[in-house]
């Protein structure tokens, strides 16, 4: 994992089939960057139905979410209509898993980001991060709490 | 991962508040795990009696397009002191849960369609709810139904006879 207090690399992918989405654009705001390894699974299904319940409650923090997997942008497509997702999917298609290494949360043997969360703050600076085990879904409160810290910190 | 906030007056509690257990489950009226887990909770309030009160909490997931409404209907009924009756009914008819069954439910426990339209639409309802939520994604849900075993978060076998184990060695 990328360290805190390190400049968040800025990536530019596709968040539907013909629009793309930069990090850069969201310079002002805090990002919630969640990389999964698969559309459609049912872990990582219901870990982004926890996320998505959240959208509302981490608007409060000026904070927006970003889920990042290898998954085309057809895939993601017909997924974030399934599960009615309120955020963004970004397909990191082409190169296979570029940004994912980037963050260094890549499984190069199973071919799929690990699933993973990042939270860049409003400059663009990593401030937190948590590596779950693959099998384990993580929920939100440890987001949420991190996010508590950071608003008593600034 | 720790309940936040700890049960309250604000809850909808079943049995005695002086129970050695808590059962809290944070569930969705279309979840169907959730309603596998409802037949579970009535066997272990059969078991237990009143050593265990049961809370619920709601949580429903937008992939769900009826659980909101049905969760708004239950909370709806909480004046007539109804919520009880009508978590039942709606657990009990998971395959039917659009705007029109809501309605026929309510009328079965009482309530005329047009005194149920005016309840439902109290914005106050619809902000318990969002308390619900917001307490379950503080306490760390991580999927439907989650539960918490007096404060803390139940992580293990959801089955009845694994249930049943683990809160035998708490009484």
């Amino acid at each position: 994992m990328l360290k805190n207090g390190r400049q968040a690399p800025n990536f530019t992918l596709n968040a539907t089939p013909d629009q793309q989405l930069s990090l850069s654009e969201f310079i002002g705001k805090k990002v919630i960057l969640v990389f999964y390894p698969a559309d459609w699974s049912a872990v990582c299904g219901s870990e982004l139905a926890i996320i998505n319940t959240s959208v509302a409650l981490l608007e409060k923090y000026n904070a927006v979410v970003l889920g990042i997997s290898v998954d085309s942008k057809w895939s993601h497509k017909a997924f974030s209509e399934k599960q009615q997702l309120r955020f963004p999917l970004l397909s990191d298609f082409e190169p296979k898993g570029a940004v994912s290494q980037l963050y260094d949360v890549y499984n190069q043997q199973q071919g799929y980001s690990k699933r993973a969360i990042y939270i860049i703050d409003e400059n663009g600076v990593i401030q937190w991060s948590y590596l779950p085990p693959d099998e384990i879904n993580p929920g939100v409160d440890g987001v949420l709490e991190a996010l508590d810290k950071l608003a008593t910190e600034s | 991962m720790s309940l936040k906030p700890p049960v309250s007056d604000h809850d909808h509690i079943q049995g005695h508040s002086q129970a050695h257990i808590s059962l809290v489950e944070y569930g969705d009226y279309q979840c169907g795990y959730c309603g596998q887990f409802y037949y579970i909770v009535k066997k272990l309030q059969q078991h237990f009696g009143d050593k265990i009160r049961f809370v619920f909490r709601h949580f429903p997931l937008e992939a769900h397009p009826n659980a909101l409404h049905a969760a708004l209907a239950a909370e709806a009924m909480t004046k007539y002191n109804k919520f009880w009756p009508m978590h039942d009914i709606l657990y009990e008819h998971q395959q039917s849960l659009d705007d029109f069954s809501l309605i026929e439910y309510a009328n079965m426990l009482g309530i005329s369609e047009q005194q149920f339209r005016n309840d439902y639409n109290d914005p106050a309802l619809m902000e318990k709810i969002q308390q619900d939520i917001e307490s379950g994604l503080r306490s760390g849900v991580n999927g439907t139904p989650s539960i918490y075993i007096n404060g803390k978060k139940y992580e293990q076998d959801y089955s009845y006879e694994y249930l049943v184990k683990y809160i035998e060695k708490l009484l």
